[in-house]
């Protein structure tokens, strides 16, 4: 097979983008993670289970990854527990704050044309390069 | 079948093939993610390259769907009904982003990966959920009038 560049993050993102078209199609809900999970504690009792089974689906998909492909999940090497439960923390305040992370606002805001999803997208990817310009190559003197 | 149960298989499909999907694009692997973020150092676009096909196939069956008028297995679609750039959208999404390129996890990967039992990925989920939920309680409690919620909620009354 030729290499065509960038081949898997366009198949994933084309899967990525069937899961979520089909969740709109069948169900008509926005396939946005942080609004799914941080939604449940307050979703109306009928409004629940969908959420449940996604999170189920999304730990079943990740146990099948981890069972074929080991290698495409994240291995802890590549971040300290104390940077990660920091990060844990602003990601948590902040898809709240803006109610969608890249999920919703990336891939389905964007695509629905929504303003304050495209205004959102730009604002968390320019903040997180800042933010790994900083890490990088200012703190860490550009040697990492 | 009730349509409630068929609601809840398609959402474990969804979220089955949202995980390999992740998984194949590789933004499973937080170093990808910071690869991508870090513009002026050894930039790696895959990203982008995921967040377009993902928006490629969106953008076309959003519109079909829309134009059938109902989701198949529900009475309408559950669209967000705010529509101003406000102060909470812009400084939420800018404390997303800084955690974003601390941790090189956004949520849907970071649970993924849940799977694979490594120590950091679990304190980032927990650290994230546990800010979820405070972050919901002050909006609750802080604030005399409390903000609506983003997504206009159907009813799904006895279906």
């Amino acid at each position: 097979m030729p290499h065509i560049p960038f081949l898997a993050p366009i198949i994933g993102g084309l899967l990525i983008g069937a899961a979520s078209s089909l969740l709109f199609w069948f169900n008509g809900r926005i396939c946005g993670v942080s609004g799914i999970v941080g939604d449940l504690p307050s979703a109306a009792a009928g409004d629940r289970a969908w959420r449940l089974a996604f999170v189920a689906g999304l730990l079943a998909g990740g146990a099948g990854l981890a069972f074929f492909r080991y290698d495409l999940l994240a291995v802890a090497s590549e971040q300290t527990v104390e940077a990660s439960v920091v990060a844990g923390l602003l990601v948590g305040v902040g898809t709240r704050m803006s109610r969608g992370c890249t999920s919703g606002h990336g891939l389905c805001g964007i695509a629905r044309l929504s303003r304050r999803s495209s205004v959102a997208t730009v604002v968390f990817i320019a903040a997180g390069m800042a933010t790994v310009f900083i890490t990088k190559h200012v703190l860490a003197g550009g040697h990492s | 079948m009730r349509p409630a149960i068929i609601r809840s298989i398609v959402a474990f499909a969804v979220g089955v093939l949202f995980a390999v999907g992740l998984g194949v694009s590789g933004m499973t692997h937080p170093s990808k993610v910071l690869a991508f973020l870090d513009v002026t150092g050894n930039w790696d676009p895959s990203l982008a390259f995921v967040m377009a096909g993902g928006v490629l196939v969106n953008f076309t069956v959003f519109r079909r769907a829309l134009r059938r008028g109902a989701p198949i297995v529900a009475r309408s679609f559950a669209m967000p009904t705010k529509t101003e750039v406000n102060a909470p959208l812009i400084a939420g999404a800018a404390i997303f982003g800084i955690g974003w390129g601390i941790g090189g996890f956004c949520p849907g990967p970071a649970i993924v990966s849940l799977a694979g039992r490594s120590t950091p990925v679990v304190g980032f989920v927990a650290a994230m959920l546990g800010a979820m939920l405070a972050t919901d309680l002050a909006a609750r409690y802080g604030r005399r009038r409390p903000s609506l919620p983003a997504v206009a909620r159907p009813e799904y009354p006895s279906d």
